[in-house]
């Protein structure tokens, strides 16, 4: 048979055995499931404004006036400085990782639970869950995008360096998709993480250069330490991306390479732990 | 490779309440130490989980092309035995080889989204099942007539009736062109003519060399669906034969007969919580607990249980059945408005629902006895469709006088006249 029935082929033979220790991820069987992902992932796009008056224009409201929000509090009342960028700009292209990371882990940590009645009854790699709400997350990110991209047009802004944008784009997507494991995987035996995630952001939000410099952390900070503020992957993802899109410098490349690093050490821990814990869900989530 | 399902030495254990414990895996182990503090400080760690055998050394082989029904009460391992077979969930001991693509109609409308379009939800729904788009726009008419919703098909499936929502969601797994089909008790919902249809389907699926492997407690469509069976008897398989001799041994092996069913502690389901069932008897009207019930007079059931916390909107009730498992008669304690009023949140406490049943209403013959605790369309504390077998004998019941079984299920006395009207 050809490729496109993989797994309707008559040959498949499953051997189906208790599971013990450490599972790798299985990209074999991720590839046959792509359809399921595509469609997950569409099916969440589709339900995200069913039944709202507004609909998709939340897209775009939502980071507008998180932005007039956020320049009002540490602008005008706090005076902030912004590295000679106008704040607006500053700001919404900070927000535009944000939003992407923080949607997604929230979407993410939720979706096992709420798909309980998929999990309990059908066999497929449960991953594709979380990922489907991370990846839904992506359309939203496009809108805000163009929002951006109308903003320096109106500010005339160049981007400096847009070739590395996707690199970031990813880097954020990779961190949610780790953190939203460790927190799905943990909500199956531990609804209390319902309840974290709103403080979880919040103070993720505030530890994350959205609203300041990075800069204005960093040197505060004694050299040897800097490392610690920079183990946020979004204080490298925000940096990265004011660099790309509007040439404000980074504080220091080292830096960039610690967020990357503890993006990663997030991305494959939540990889680990979501495998071992799959087998698990079905009966107890 | 003539087997299509192998199954060897099949366990499954499962822990109930408690805290997690023997940690097995390193993600379990980095569960535990995220958790640890708070556990502590609630004083859980030293908290040992109950274990269970679900499904205890279960061995057998289905052929390829053969029809295999399984039977057996409730909790006695059926369902975890599809689950395994499905990849849903693993075994904790033991192995199963399977040769062939399984669709299993356990999940009719597994991924079904309320908000979305009948459209919308096959593709949806054919995909969580396995199916590829092309194949299921290549069978989406197909899909939709079978469903008889086509009217509605750009709706959303919030606003269909309970019967279109489940009869597009069967259709869409009828489709589904398994080598193995499991199939687990669809067939008890919607109206008699859509169970024909499913039957149909099952039957033309069988008729096709598929291999299938058929659950269910209506003894009628395994009579006539399947040509061998296995018996499961808590968690264990009791028994494989023919499916005739299957069927008579699983009813006279299965229930108890005595006029009263007990649940010991362990035999309730800890989902069951706060409701546990304590003992369902049968009557006489002298308040003796009877085995054989006489037509003549009336019968009393009697369901003793406990609610461990006060619920809302409680209704307990019976299901009467024939051996066969149709239904005769469903009965809430709650059906009059009165009662429903007054027990509206029911305190916790030990209780005893009572029925009598009428003299002279049930025709001779076994009959069998479920029950339910549940509170309407919010959740099902309890269900044992087939917890108590009784007989009735029809001494001095009308027409005795001739030896010969009559039909039907109930043998009121109805009011005949006989009237010459005239000559011939």
């Amino acid at each position: 048979m050809s490729s496109v029935v993989t797994k309707s082929a008559p040959s498949t033979k499953v051997l189906i055995r208790p599971q013990r220790g450490m599972v790798g991820l299985n990209f074999r069987e991720l590839w046959n499931f792509r359809e399921l992902i595509v469609f997950l992932t569409w099916r969440d796009i589709l339900v995200r404004y069913k039944q709202t008056l507004l609909g998709g224009a939340w897209a775009i409201l939502q980071p507008l006036l998180q932005m007039l929000l956020l320049n009002l509090l540490f602008g005008e009342v706090a005076g902030l400085p912004t590295g000679g960028v106008p704040r607006p700009l500053f700001t919404f292209a900070a927000l535009l990782p944000w939003n992407l990371f923080s949607n997604a882990v929230s979407d993410a940590s939720r979706s096992l639970v709420a798909n309980r009645n998929m999990i309990t009854k059908v066999y497929f790699p449960r991953i594709i869950v979380p990922l489907a709400n991370v990846l839904s997350g992506v359309l939203d990110f496009a809108v805000a995008f163009l929002i951006l991209a109308g903003m320096m047009i109106y500010y005339k802004f160049a981007p400096a360096n847009l070739l590395l944008l996707p690199v970031y784009v990813v880097i954020t997507l990779l961190t949610a998709l780790g953190v939203g494991l460790w927190l799905a995987a943990l909500n199956v035996h531990y609804r209390d993480v319902k309840y974290i995630i709103p403080f979880l952001t919040q103070f993720w939000m505030l530890a994350s250069p959205i609203a300041y410099e990075a800069s204005s952390i960093f040197e505060r900070l004694p050299e040897q330490w800097q490392w610690l503020y920079a183990l946020n992957p979004l204080v490298g993802v925000v940096e990265g991306f004011r660099q790309a899109l509007l040439g404000v410098p980074v504080y220091s490349e080292n830096m960039l390479w610690v967020s990357l690093a503890s993006a990663s050490v997030m991305l494959v821990s939540g990889l680990m732990y979501f495998r071992s814990m799959e087998r698990t869900f079905a009966d107890v989530v | 490779m003539s087997y299509a399902i192998r199954v060897e030495g099949l366990g499954k254990q499962y822990r109930l309440g408690g805290s997690q414990q023997a940690y097995s895996t390193l993600g379990e182990r980095l569960g535990a130490a995220v958790t640890w503090p708070v556990r502590l400080l609630k004083g859980e760690l030293r908290e040992r989980a109950e274990k269970v055998w679900a499904l205890r050394d279960v061995t057998f082989d289905v052929k390829q092309g053969q029809v295999l029904g399984v039977v057996g009460r409730n909790g006695a391992g059926k369902s975890t035995l599809l689950k395994i077979l499905s990849r849903v969930t693993d075994p904790t001991t033991g192995y199963a080889e399977i040769n062939g693509r399984v669709g299993s109609l356990l999940e009719v409308g597994t991924g079904f989204h309320p908000e979305l379009s009948g459209r919308e939800n096959i593709f949806l729904n054919g995909a969580v099942l396995g199916m590829q788009r092309r194949e299921i726009a290549k069978k989406f008419d197909e899909i939709v007539e079978f469903a008889g919703v086509d009217k509605f098909i750009d709706t959303a499936v919030k606003h269909y009736s309970s019967g279109m929502y489940l009869r597009l969601a069967f259709s869409v797994a009828a489709h589904l062109e398994p080598e193995i089909l499991v199939v687990d008790e669809v067939l008890a919902v919607g109206d008699a003519e859509f169970q024909r249809k499913c039957l149909g389907k099952m039957s033309d699926v069988a008729a096709a060399g598929r291999t299938v492997l058929f659950v269910s407690h209506n003894m009628s469509a395994i009579l006539r669906l399947t040509e061998e069976c296995i018996v499961m008897e808590r968690g264990q398989l009791a028994f494989r034969a023919p499916t005739r001799e299957a069927v008579d041994y699983y009813m006279s092996s299965s229930f108890q007969k005595n006029g009263e069913r007990s649940w010991a502690a362990d035999e309730v389901p800890a989902d069951a919580a706060p409701f546990a069932p304590v003992a369902l008897r049968v009557k006489d009207p002298s308040g003796n607990v009877v085995e054989t019930a006489q037509s003549r007079q009336p019968l009393e059931i009697e369901f003793e249980y406990t609610l461990a916390q006060p619920i809302q909107g409680l209704r307990v009730g019976i299901y009467l059945q024939s051996m066969r498992g149709e239904v005769i008669l469903t009965s809430f304690d709650t059906d009059d408005p009165v009662a429903f009023e007054k027990y509206g949140t029911r305190e916790a406490g030990r209780y005893v629902s009572r029925a009598t049943i009428p003299a002279d209403f049930l025709n001779e013959g076994q009959y069998l006895l479920g029950v339910n605790a549940s509170a309407f369309r919010v959740r099902r504390y309890f269900w044992d469709e087939r917890a108590l077998a009784f007989t009735v004998d029809a001494m001095g019941a009308p027409g005795m006088h001739w030896p010969e079984p009559r039909q039907g299920f109930v043998r009121p006395q109805l009011n005949w006249t006989i009237d010459r009207v005239g000559a011939a």
